[in-house]
Parts: C-alpha cells; structure tokens; sequence
C-alpha cells in the first residue's frame, strides 16, 4: 500500500541516491575485498572486485583461538581472540551499567522535583562535551596513583590473596578501570536521550500503579521501563559503539592481558607486511557495528534526531 | 506518616546516587584533579601530591610553545573548514532529497555506516585509499591519465578532512532530513500557492525554519570535531611534521612520548575551556529560541 504514495521522480534523483549509496558504502567493500586478498593481491591492484577469496588473513588474526595450526603462520603476533573478548566484556558491562544508572537518573531529572535538579541537569549536559583526550592526563594519574589500594591494608590485602600479584592493588590494568570511565564518560549522553523519552510516558499511568500500591522502585521498573524501550534500545547502541570503537583511553588503562581490539589494531597498523591480515582484523572489528546499522536504523535515526530536533 | 515523608523526599536522590557517584568519582574528580596539576611541575611517576607548585609556568611554556601554536591552528581549521563543508554538503542534499523517493530509506540506513564503523577502522581503509602507490585514488587518477598525487606526503590536511567529511556528512544529512520533514506543512503550501519558485521556497521558508535545528546541530557537529583523534593517528599520525597534530593528539603525545603530564593538563584545560565557550554558546541559543517560540505562541493569545 505505501509503495502508491512514492512519487514519480527524474531518473537524475536515483542516479545520485545510486552514487551516495556507492560513496558511503564503497570504503566498507573495499575493507571486505581486501580482508580477503593475498598482500602480493592488495599492493598490486590486480583484479580488482574479481579474486579468488582466501581466509588466510582471518587465520593469521584467529591465530590464538583456532582449534588447529595454519601452516602459513609462523608466529601469532596478532592475538584477536584475547583482545576481541576483552572488548566483548568491557562494552557489554560497561553498556549495561550505563543504561541502568542513566535511566533511573534521567526518571529522577523528569518526573521529581528536588533540590539541585536544574543544576544537576545543566552540568550533566555541560560534561557531554569534554573529549577522552582531555580524561586522558588525569585519568592515567588517578587509575595508576590515587585509586590504588596499598597492599598491605586490609582490602587491598585481600584483592591481592585472592588474585595473586604483587604491588598495590590499581585500577589501571583491570577491566573494571576502563569500564568505569567509560560508564562516566556515556552517562551524560545516555541520560540527555532517555530524558526526552521518559517525559512521553503518561504520568497518569504512573499514578494508578502508585494507588495500587506500588513503590516508586516498582513504579520505575515495572510501568515506566518497558514503555521506554525504544530509547533503551537507541541508548544502548550509542553507548556501546563508544565502548567498542574508543581508543585513547583504553590504550592508557590497558595493559598485555586487557588490550581491546582498536589498541591491537593501532599497534598493528604501522607494519607494511601483514596489510590484509590487519584489514582482517578492521573487519572483525566492524561486524558488531555493521550489524547494528542494518537491523537497527530505524532506532539509530530515532536517537540521532531526538536530542537536536526535538531539543 | 514523618518516616514515609523523608523517604519519599529521598526518592529522587535514590534515583540518582549511582549515577552521581560514577561521575563525581571518575569525571569531576578527575577534571579537577586535572586543573590542579595543570599548575604543578608533573612527571607520570609521581603522584600529585609530591610534586611541586609551579604556578602559571606550564601556561606560560605553552604560549611561547610555537609546536603548540600550529596544533591549536591545525585544530581550528581542521574543525571549522570539516564542519562547514559537511554543512553545505548535508544540508544541499537533504533539501535536494527531500521527496518521496524509493530507495530512500535504504540511503538513510547505509549513510548511518561511515558513523558507526570505529574510527581507528575508518582510518586504516583511508589510509589504504590514499597510499602513494596502490592506493584506490591514485590508481584512479592514472586510470584516467592524470598525475598521481601524494595525499598523505603533500596534502596530509586535506586528506584527513576528506576523511572526515565521508565519516559526518551524513550525520548532518540525517538531521537536517528529520527536521525537513517535521516543518509545518501550511506554510509551505501557502508558499506554493503564492506561486513560489523552488528556490525563493527554499530561501525564504525552508532554510529560516530549520534554522533552530541547523545551529544546534552545527555546534554538536563542531563540539565532536574538536574530539577527532583516532582517524587523524591512524591516517597520519600527526605528520608529517606537525601538519595535522590536532591538540587532541597533541595532548595525548605530550603525556606519553615527552611525559609532561603538567604541561599535558595545561592544554587538556585550554582545549576544556574553549569547548566550554562552544556549549555555553550552544545553551545560549537554545534558551533563545524557547523564549522566543514561547512568545510566539502566547502573542496572538494576548492581543485577542
């Protein structure tokens, strides 16, 4: 049915869709195309779009997790298993966390009146523009000094036993550092989006789940969540895509055993042999995104315009 | 009753506390902690509180600092020429597309790509398209039969912005569509009746309408083009020279490879302060408008 309301258009218009679509996908085949070549392929230029695909580059990437030896790698020096499951646990925990916290803060911001609201709400917005590399010096300061627990005090003591190592117990190194400033550095977003949303939710259905007795608690999580879903959903995409893509702060934090795949990729990048195997390795990276984009636009687009457009 | 009544006060704070605390303890406490050591003399392997008070001096080195000055100049024409030529950009094409078209929403759903796609991948397939030798422009161009260009050697600035503008085009693309649509349909129509060309349309009612949307999203756009880093490091690396060392970068390389976390957090404070000034700004314009939306829709109310 609403294939009638299309309008008939001059060809030039599809013509120019044709070649944007082109322009905006054409970078993302080439990564795919070259992830699947031979280096002697990629450096020559032959063949262009027609090659015979090989999945040697995605072996030398896997070399740490495949259940058997590819006999063309010599040694593993990309080690994407270790590194993809590191990202995997710090974007899924840290999206997670950041969701929780920044729902029942934006509910707080919508529907309480409360000392310090207007200003709590201004300086949430305000901190939307600080950028990692401004985190960067103090964030390496405090995680490797000021946030460390001395070892021979009781908690700190404990941690150690438990885990073994020698030293003070910092939070450089661990997944949970990089996960709290992640956390802190999307909150802000996630509780600017979600605000306009919770504001949709009728406040009349609220009401009548408190007559029935329901807690404010019971309120937030029964009534309100599951009317806020498509902010949720858009929410979460955007938060786990920061998680998943950033760098800067990561290759601070991390150290050998937490090393997210954009660190292993940048680390990587600068040798001139093993191009098809780092483009393997770009590839592996994109797919989470990628995804995203085709199943979830509609969500996507939703959070993009709600916070500019709507205001 | 009095103990129902605190803890229905306490409510909204319940609500916040976890969000608060994670901020509080690892984003305002880290940004102070920042201007603190922006005044002392910092080495990375002391903790703040053994080193000691300089004063002004890292702000001073840094005026002085002519690396300093060209990563600031980088940074503002990188932002400025990158925004301004994705706002033509985006905007041209949204009043261009603005139809009933099929194919459409396939458009918007594959120009969400460059955006989502990590930087530090965007960066590593650019760098492959701009390489000297194999690259796909260069190939390209002698295909053609023009001259082969050093894009990364010669015009390093430009090619990052090339590559940034394929990254965010569609951002601006996309929001400028969503408020295309949502303009009010009557005045469009009154302007076709008046027998408007396509042009005068655009000029006179399209373009002023969307203007709230067009400046907040020309200021978020610019706020994000101060944050760029990963692309620039991966294409460049800040080189050759300092040509395209953004202060981002800069920050990042004056904390690891010289380690001067001190002069590090002087910059990260300038960078802080001109971003502020961007926002305060965007805040500014916002109010503006709701003021003046607000009086628009009470004064015919008033008069009558």
């Amino acid at each position: 049915m609403a294939d009638t309301t299309y309008q008939r258009q001059n060809p030039a218009y599809y013509v120019l869709i044709g070649v944007l679509i082109f322009m905006s996908v054409g970078p993302v085949v080439l990564l795919l195309a070259n992830s699947l070549k031979l280096d002697v392929d990629i450096t020559s230029g032959t063949g262009g779009l027609l090659f015979m695909p090989t999945i040697r580059n995605y072996e030398t990437a896997l070399c740490d997790i495949l259940w058997y030896e590819p006999e063309h790698v010599r040694f593993c020096t990309i080690r994407f298993g270790g590194a993809f499951i590191n990202s995997l646990i710090i974007a899924l925990v840290s999206t997670a966390l950041t969701l929780i916290f920044g729902c029942m803060a934006a509910y707080a911001l919508v529907r309480f009146r409360f000392m310090g609201r207007d200003s709590l709400s201004l300086s949430t917005l305000a901190v939307r523009m600080i950028p990692p590399a401004v985190l960067l010096v103090p964030v390496f300061g405090l995680w490797n000094n000021a946030f460390c627990l001395d070892n021979d005090r009781f908690l700190g003591g404990l941690i150690r036993e438990t885990f073994g190592g020698r030293g003070d117990v910092c939070l450089a190194g661990t997944h949970s550092g990089i996960i709290l400033i992640y956390v802190a550095m999307n909150l802000p977003f996630v509780i600017w989006i979600l605000q306009s949303f919770i504001a949709q939710v009728p406040r009349s259905l609220e009401e009548a789940a408190r007559v029935d007795g329901a807690g404010p608690f019971q309120v937030f999580f029964m009534v309100v969540l599951p009317l806020i879903k498509p902010g949720l959903a858009a929410a979460s995409i955007f938060t786990f895509r920061i998680a998943w893509n950033e760098y800067l702060l990561a290759s601070a934090l991390a150290d050998r055993d937490t090393m997210t795949v954009p660190i292993l990729i940048v680390n990587n990048s600068s040798e001139f042999d093993g191009l098809g195997a780092i483009m393997a390795t770009g590839m592996l990276l994109a797919i989470p995104p990628i995804l995203f984009t085709l199943f979830a636009s509609k969500q996507i687009i939703t959070g993009m315009t709600a916070g500019a457009v709507k205001g | 009753m009095s103990q129902r009544s605190t803890l229905s006060r306490l409510t909204p704070y319940m609500f916040i506390a976890p969000a608060g605390l994670v901020m509080i303890l690892a984003l305002f406490y880290p940004i102070s902690y920042m201007i603190w050591g922006s005044f002392r003399s910092w080495d990375p392997s002391q903790s703040l509180s053994e080193t000691d008070f300089i004063g002004l001096a890292n702000y001073a080195k840094l005026l002085v600092d002519p690396a300093f000055h060209e990563s600031f100049w980088v940074t503002i024409i990188f932002a400025f020429t990158v925004v301004s030529v994705e706002m033509v950009l985006g905007v041209g094409l949204a009043l261009l597309l603005d139809r009933n078209i099929r194919g459409m929403s396939v458009l918007r759903t594959l120009f969400i790509l460059p955006m989502m796609i990590a930087p530090v991948v965007v960066g590593l397939v650019w760098r492959y398209m701009f390489h000297q030798t194999y690259g796909t422009f260069n190939r390209f161009l002698e295909a053609v039969g023009l001259p082969s260009v050093n894009w990364l050697g010669q015009n390093p600035l430009l090619s990052v912005i090339l590559a940034d503008i394929w990254q965010w085009t569609p951002f601006i693309f996309i929001l400028s569509l969503a408020a295309l649509q949502s303009l009010p349909k009557s005045a469009l129509e009154a302007a076709r009746i008046d027998g408007a060309t396509g042009w005068q349309q655009i000029i006179y009612i399209k373009l002023p309408l969307m203007m709230p949307v067009l400046i907040v999203t020309m200021l978020l756009r610019l706020i994000d083009a101060f944050k760029v880093l990963e692309v620039i490091l991966v294409l460049t690396g800040g080189g050759p020279g300092l040509s395209t060392e953004i202060l981002a970068l800069r920050i990042a390389r004056t904390a690891r490879e010289f380690r001067e976390l001190g002069e590090a957090a002087a910059m990260s404070n300038l960078l802080l302060m001109l971003l502020m000034v961007l926002t305060l700004g965007m805040f500014a314009i916002t109010r503006w408008q709701e003021v003046r939306a607000r009086r628009q829709k009470y004064a015919p109310q008033e008069e009558g």
